[in-house]
């Protein structure tokens, strides 16, 4: 394959990966409507779904289970399949990208962010092997669609070589911990942001959104990523302080990049003593949490595009 | 208890400093001072910082004549070392010190003292159950014992009941990780005060001696004298830069090092290394960093009866992306003295309509746009002057011209000609001395090995009691206590509950009473 073949191969596998996303989300999003009036009985409205939910019902001892609320669960699990498959597609699309451009690719902002939507996308469906859930599904895809959509946009850049600064070993060990670290806040922002929606509706004596766990449960949630990407945070600003060492004599300059990693991090820090400080366990928690990936995405598309910092390598 | 002692602090000077300290370190504050430093940072990504580009702030100083002193005034162009920066982390660590010193005694007993002892009802504890053992009490009760022993949990054996306790080192990494955040600050103190930086030009085929002269621009903290500097010097042999061609990224960099030879002391032998933007040079504990290069148009001065009286490179400094680069020529000796403002562009535009502006870092086809002055350059005056600047105020202009290189301009008055003979290029170097920088790594990598202790470890206490039945069976109660809900205490309980049990035993074969039967 020559190198324009690998360029279009890769594209295409991103656009794909959107396209199938996008079915997704709308598999997703009628999954979480169902959800939301499944005191109503809907049997009469379905009944195609219900037909194919019964046999589900069969396999799975749960009793009665609304016919509608059954059909959302199968939307739910297409959408499931389709963000496997989704992941997929993008995993080869950032390979082939990496290949065309001989190197990690995590060169531009375009690079950075195809994989920040793989980060996001694997984080989800990593918790997913472990837990149910399919409920979070449409609040992972929507930011994920978001990054993709900005990266074939905006973001986009022919693969070029390397600026010098930016050939080290650091840089795969610094950005991969970033990455991975960008799906998890942003995992621990949807669950957090929910908490919030669903300790208003626990308020008020009705859950609005059915399908979903109780606030507590999405406190506790969110405070397990969390807890795994507060030290993954902590190693890359370290591993990147190493970097700027070795690449510029200084392991910390307060270049705006560096500084708002650093807030960053002090916010979340701040989420983990909200999480032991009486009176700001409950939604206040949840507020400095998605304060925390607030600051997260200020640096990675703010300081990028619209300050100029030693780590302009956007590219755009 | 007296009400109202919880919400009136004892008064009194001594009262009042008490309750001022509680409040200082309670959670709370630390909460807030978190809070405060995160905004706190937030100006100084915002506006530019003299500390790392002090001409930047100059010009938005100049450019908004109004806010810009006012903004100077509080300190948003130096955030970092403005004193009310400086007062939200100093309290922060002074709270952290008062928060975390408690702690470590508190934590220092807990960790020689033996488990409390069963409480009376252990069903009462949210995570609990009882179930029957066909085995004797005793037996059961060396059975949890072998199953916390085997783990290694701290223990403590009463008659009829074992009290276990495990995951310490949460509490030890935690302390351990707000330790290394003070060992980390006075790390940046020690880099602060002792340490220091110093960037300098060097042209190809020239050198460099460490000492103070030679910088072009030095910064030391409060007790570094130039005496700490090491003697070491080095020679930039070749330079060696690279741009992409691709259409996407035409002009970055793609290559970029330098060749030296170097000495750690005068007189020492001759070494070599290669410098490159990842990879500095280290002598001494100090490192040379290549940051910077640019180009030194070579030019060649004759007066009016043909003798040279200037034949060097100049260094010009880049302006942009693409290295269209000014710079100064000063021949103050002439008569009457010779100034000249220079452009070097190393690609000239094609439509050379846009001007002096180069198209391409690359020397694809250089030039310099000359302009010509004479008279009193102001070098007298006694004021120290800019190598890049000249002060035209008293002088007159003679001419302009381009020249490419072997290109000779005569100048218009006749006073003599100017030749550039080519260019030569040069590297800047950052050459820093961090004596804290060791100590940070060191409290970096203590602080990730706390916190993950802290995050990771689960502490929890599990207590055991066995009651005698007429029947002969025991009814064991175990219950346990976690202070985080990841401690996932009901699996561990069933565990103790597969160890203590030996089912073939148990008559009935099954749990009497559950702790969610309990509970409901
Ligand atoms: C430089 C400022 C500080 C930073 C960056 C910081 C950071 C952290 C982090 C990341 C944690 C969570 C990890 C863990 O559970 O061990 C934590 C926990 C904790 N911090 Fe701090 N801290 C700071 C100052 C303080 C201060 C001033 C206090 C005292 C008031 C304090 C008391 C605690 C306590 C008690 C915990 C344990 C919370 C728990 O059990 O979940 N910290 N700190």
């Amino acid at each position: 394959m020559n190198a324009t073949d690998l360029a279009g191969a890769s594209n295409a596998a991103v656009y794909a990966s959107m396209s199938t996303l996008s079915v997704a989300m709308i598999a997703f999003a009628i999954s979480f409507a169902s959800g939301r009036r499944r005191t109503q009985q809907a049997q009469t409205q379905l009944p195609v779904f219900a037909s194919i939910g019964s046999t589900a019902v069969l396999t799975r001892p749960e009793p009665k289970v609304p016919a509608e609320a059954e059909a959302g669960r199968i939307f739910a699990n297409v959408g499931m399949s389709l963000t496997w498959l989704g992941f997929v597609l993008l995993f080869v699309g950032v390979v082939l990208r990496g290949v065309w451009a001989g190197r990690v690719p995590w060169g531009n902002m375009y690079e950075f962010s195809i994989t920040s939507a793989l980060g996001i996308l694997g984080a989800f469906l990593i918790v997913s092997l472990r837990r149910d859930v399919r409920w979070l599904g449409l609040f992972i895809v929507i930011p994920t669609l978001l990054t993709l959509g900005l990266a074939v946009t905006v973001l986009y850049t022919e693969a070029a070589q390397l600026v010098p600064a930016l050939k080290s070993y650091w840089l795969i060990i610094h950005v991969s911990a970033a990455i991975i670290c960008s799906g998890a806040f942003t995992l621990a922002a949807a669950t957090a942001g929910l908490s919030l929606v669903q300790s208003r509706s626990e308020r008020r004596g009705r859950s609005v959104l059915a399908k979903v766990p109780s606030a507590d449960k999405l406190r506790t949630l969110t405070y397990r990523v969390l807890a795994f990407a507060f030290p993954l945070w902590t190693f890359a600003v370290v591993a990147g302080a190493i970097w700027a060492e070795n690449a510029w004599g200084r392991y910390w300059g307060w270049d705006p990049k560096e500084t708002w990693a650093f807030i960053t991090w002090v916010i979340y820090a701040a989420y983990l003593h909200a999480r032991s400080t009486v009176g700001w366990r409950g939604d206040r928690a949840s507020w400095v949490a998605i304060a925390g990936w607030g600051a997260f995405i200020i640096n990675y598309f703010g300081v990028n595009i619209f300050i100029n910092s030693l780590h302009s390598y956007s590219g755009v | 208890m007296n009400k109202e002692s919880p919400t009136l602090p004892p008064m009194g000077t001594f009262g009042f400093l008490r309750y001022t300290w509680r409040q200082l370190t309670s959670m709370k504050t630390a909460l807030i001072l978190l809070f405060l430093l995160a905004i706190a940072s937030v100006p100084g990504s915002i506006f530019p910082q003299r500390g790392n580009n002090p001409l930047l702030v100059n010009e938005w100083i100049a450019e908004s004549p109004t806010f810009g002193p006012i903004f100077d005034a509080i300190g948003f162009f130096d955030v970092y070392s403005a004193p009310w920066f400086a007062a939200v982390y100093l309290l922060l660590f002074i709270s952290l010190i008062g928060c975390v010193l408690p702690r470590t005694k508190v934590h220092w007993r807990a960790m020689f003292a033996p488990p409390p002892p069963a409480p009376r009802n252990l069903l009462r504890l949210p995570e609990s159950m009882a179930f029957e053992v066909g085995a004797p009490a005793n037996e059961v009760l060396a059975r949890g014992r072998r199953y916390f022993s085997a783990r290694r949990w701290r223990l403590l054996e009463a008659d009829n009941s074992i009290s276990a306790e495990k995951g310490f080192l949460r509490e030890t990494g935690n302390l351990l990780f707000h330790f290394s955040l003070i060992l980390i600050l006075v790390a940046i103190a020690v880099g602060g005060l002792f340490g220091w930086k110093g960037n300098v030009i060097v042209r190809e085929g020239q050198g460099f001696s460490n000492t103070l002269t030679q910088y072009d621009a030095w910064g030391g903290g409060r007790f570094t004298g130039a005496s700490r500097l090491s003697p070491f010097s080095f020679a930039l042999d070749n330079f060696k830069v690279d741009f992409d061609r691709s259409e996407a990224q035409r002009g970055a960099p793609s290559l970029f090092e330098a060749d030296v030879t170097f000495r750690r002391a005068p007189g020492a032998r001759v070494e070599t290394a290669r410098i490159e933007v990842n990879t500095p040079l280290e002598i001494d504990g100090a490192k040379v960093f290549l940051v910077g290069h640019g180009y030194a148009p070579h030019f060649i001065v004759r007066d009016l009866g043909g003798a040279v009286v200037f034949d060097d490179s100049v260094v010009f400094l880049p302006q942009d992306g693409n290295f269209t680069s000014t710079g100064v020529l000063k021949i103050p000796d002439s008569e009457p003295p010779l100034g000249i403002e220079g452009i070097f562009v190393p690609t000239v535009a094609s439509n050379n309509l846009r001007g002096p502006i180069s198209t391409f870092p690359g020397p694809d086809d250089p030039a310099v746009f000359m302009s010509a002055w004479r008279g009193d350059m102001g070098l007298d005056a006694g004021a120290p002057q800019s190598v890049y600047r000249l002060d035209t105020a008293a002088m007159e202009q003679i001419g302009i011209r381009a020249l490419r290189p072997g290109q000779v301009w005569t100048l218009e008055d006749g006073s003599g000609s100017i030749e550039l003979t080519g260019f030569e290029r040069w590297a800047s170097f950052q050459i820093a001395f961090d004596p804290g920088k060791e100590m940070a790594l060191l409290g970096a990598i203590l602080a990730m090995t706390g916190l993950m202790l802290s995050l990771f470890v689960r502490r929890r206490r599990v207590w055991i009691a066995v009651a005698s039945t007429p029947e002969g069976v025991t009814v064991v109660e175990v219950a346990g206590l976690a202070r985080i809900e990841s401690a996932d205490l009901p699996g561990e309980l069933e565990l103790i509950r597969a160890a203590v049990s030996d089912l073939s035993h148990t008559p009935s074969g099954k749990t009497v009473i559950d702790s969610t039967v309990v509970k409901e």
